[in-house]
């Protein structure tokens, strides 16, 4: 996607825009993470007002506090799925502790467990929303299409063997989701594997 | 990639020495797990790599580590986000933070407008974009259409929302192509001309930075409090006509749903009308600009004479109809048979007409004709005609 790939110079111009106080800027940043933030919102939360409810805090938590985000230590789209996977967290959590103290079935370790797995779930699609399109596209072709790889290959004019790399590769960075990292870690790089 | 570096493939290792059996050398076993853990290579490979997996320590953990990422891929979610979303959650966050240089309240139906044209375009298909559209408009006394695909409406639209950019002295979609060509049909022609290939899914980036580009810069130079009475100095030329910079922004505002339900009917989708305020200014404009258009018709011998018994004056009041629009967004307007820049009058009152808002709308889109729109009706009936054709005037390519 194109959007990804926009220069820094967007995020930190964004940056001072909010902070300005340009209601023309929520709307461009709106424009440009809501889809992000609410599949996100709605993978850990499993519930469309849930998720309706989490994007406005959201994109609340950005307007009111636009020097929270410093342009320096990363792009604006992964500071905005780490506050996502971290705001989304923190309600289920709430929301299952709360069930659970009202005599809910289950019990505290499955609580845990149920928040692990949504919280590994979010970043899985964070990464995979962020992989290179070449990596995304022999997923897609592969996984959702249920092409093999040679017609993978085909497909995307590439050789067998770079087919048979993409799907390696993308599978392995896909796979750092679930490595014991703090909540929304930023996606891994997409040099230096296999 | 978090430090996992795979371990150098030991030299000279094969598949043989590990699994005790003739077959592909390690190295190619290797590279086929990504393939082998989505099941997507053939059944002699995977037989392959399941019998190396048996034998080679650092393949059967990453094949492990590889079918559990599989288990991680998910359609994506939520492709279809309300787009009342969008209003919602940006008001509630100005209630929270007033903003200091606001969105100007005229600028927000075409801020609003064409979120919704874009959150219709990101569900799309791509072979989507190529499906067949119309482009309908009236012409005089006909129905006039023109063929194009819902990326040659997108290109369309970013062609003449460009007469406001160059009115705000941003830069010209059209760049050089636009000299000698003033009218939106014109720029849209000439647009299609230019490009070495019909439109296709990527003229939704610039469209999209241009809408925004144009929201930003009446934010800032016409958004500033107070300045929303102050007299706007820009005014659009369309060619033939101008309008002042607020009025043009809700025609643009106006054009884009319009062309958003051709889109939408193109592939198929639900598309809701405007929000209540955001129509009933759509409504406004159509009803300010009816009385120029009846008098442009007038000349061109298209409507009846003008009928005052005396001569209306600039201001004084006229002959009027009465249009009342129902449903959300509607009200009443007293529109001036005579003369421009008559006054609508409630005691000149010669004839009545009602119709549904959107109907309405689709009757000044042109896609609707005069004769089909099921407008109630009492009173003069040539002034009924005459202001039906008008209101269909009001479209055009």
């Amino acid at each position: 996607m194109a959007k990804k790939d926009a220069p820094p110079r967007w995020d930190s111009g964004m940056q001072q825009r909010l902070a300005r106080g340009e209601a023309a800027a929520l709307g461009e940043l709106y424009d440009r993470f809501a889809s992000l933030v609410h599949g996100l919102a709605h993978r850990v939360l499993g519930d469309e007002p849930a998720a309706d409810a989490l994007t406005r805090e959201v994109f609340a938590h950005v307007w009111q506090h636009p020097d929270a985000y410093d342009p320096r230590q990363g792009p604006l789209r992964t500071w905005v799925a780490t506050l996502t996977h971290r705001l989304a967290v923190r309600r289920l959590r709430a929301t299952e502790a709360a069930a659970l103290t009202d005599g809910g079935a289950g019990s505290p370790e499955e609580l845990e467990r149920k928040v692990r797995r949504a919280s590994v779930a979010a970043r899985a699609d964070f990464i995979v929303h962020s992989l290179p399109a070449p990596l995304r596209a022999a997923l897609e072709l592969a996984y959702f299409q249920r092409r093999d790889y040679r017609q993978t290959a085909a497909d995307l004019g590439v050789t067998e063997e770079e087919a048979r790399r993409r799907l390696r590769l993308g599978l392995q960075l896909l796979a750092t989701a679930h490595d014991p990292a703090g909540p929304g870690a930023p996606p891994p790089g997409h040099k230096g594997a296999a | 990639m978090s430090g996992r570096d795979r371990p150098a493939p030991r030299p000279g290792q094969r598949a043989d020495t590990d699994a005790g059996a003739p077959g592909p050398a390690h190295d190619v076993l290797k590279s086929l797990l990504g393939a082998w853990a989505l099941a997507a290579c053939s059944p002699g490979e995977a037989a392959a790599v399941e019998e190396h997996l048996g034998g080679c320590g650092d393949c059967a953990e990453e094949a492990l580590r590889l079918r559990a990422a599989v288990g991680l891929l998910h359609p994506p979610e939520s492709l279809d986000l309300d787009p009342g979303l969008r209003t919602r959650i940006l008001e509630s966050c100005l209630e929270r933070r007033p903003a200091r240089v606001p969105v100007p309240a005229w600028a927000a139906p075409y801020d609003a407008e064409t979120a919704r044209l874009d959150a219709l375009l990101q569900d799309i298909r791509d072979s989507d974009w190529h499906a067949p559209v119309r482009l309908r408009w009236f012409e005089g006394e006909a129905a006039a259409s023109r063929r194009t695909t819902v990326a040659g409406v997108i290109a369309h639209l970013m062609s003449v929302d460009g007469l406001v950019a160059v009115a705000l002295g941003l830069a010209d979609p059209l760049a050089d192509a636009a000299a000698g060509r003033p009218t939106p049909a014109a720029r849209t022609e000439a647009y299609w001309r230019a490009a070495p290939r019909p439109p296709t899914r990527s003229v939704r980036a610039p469209w999209r930075s241009q809408t925004h580009a144009l929201v930003r810069t009446v934010s800032r130079t016409g958004g500033a409090a107070g300045a929303d009475d102050s007299p706007e100095a820009a005014t659009v030329p369309y060619g033939g006509f101008e309008l002042p910079l607020r009025d043009a922004l809700l025609d643009r505002a106006f054009e884009c749903w319009v062309h958003a339900e051709d889109i939408a009917d193109a592939v198929a989708y639900p598309y809701d009308p405007p929000a209540p305020r955001h129509l009933h200014g759509m409504i406004d404009l159509a009803a300010r600009m009816l009385p120029g258009v009846l008098a442009e018709r007038r000349r061109a011998g298209l409507a009846a004479p003008g009928r005052a018994r005396h001569l209306v004056t600039a201001g004084a009041p006229g002959r009027s109809l009465r249009l009342e629009i129902e449903g959300s967004g509607g009200g009443q307007w007293l529109i001036p048979l005579d003369a421009p820049g008559a006054v609508g009058s409630a005691d000149h009152e010669v004839a009545h007409v009602a119709l549904d808002g959107v109907e309405f709308c689709h009757l000044a889109a042109g896609h609707l004709t005069p004769r089909e729109a099921a407008a109630g009706q009492r009173g003069d009936r040539e002034a009924i005609r005459d202001v039906l054709y008008a209101a269909a005037s009001l479209s055009r390519m």
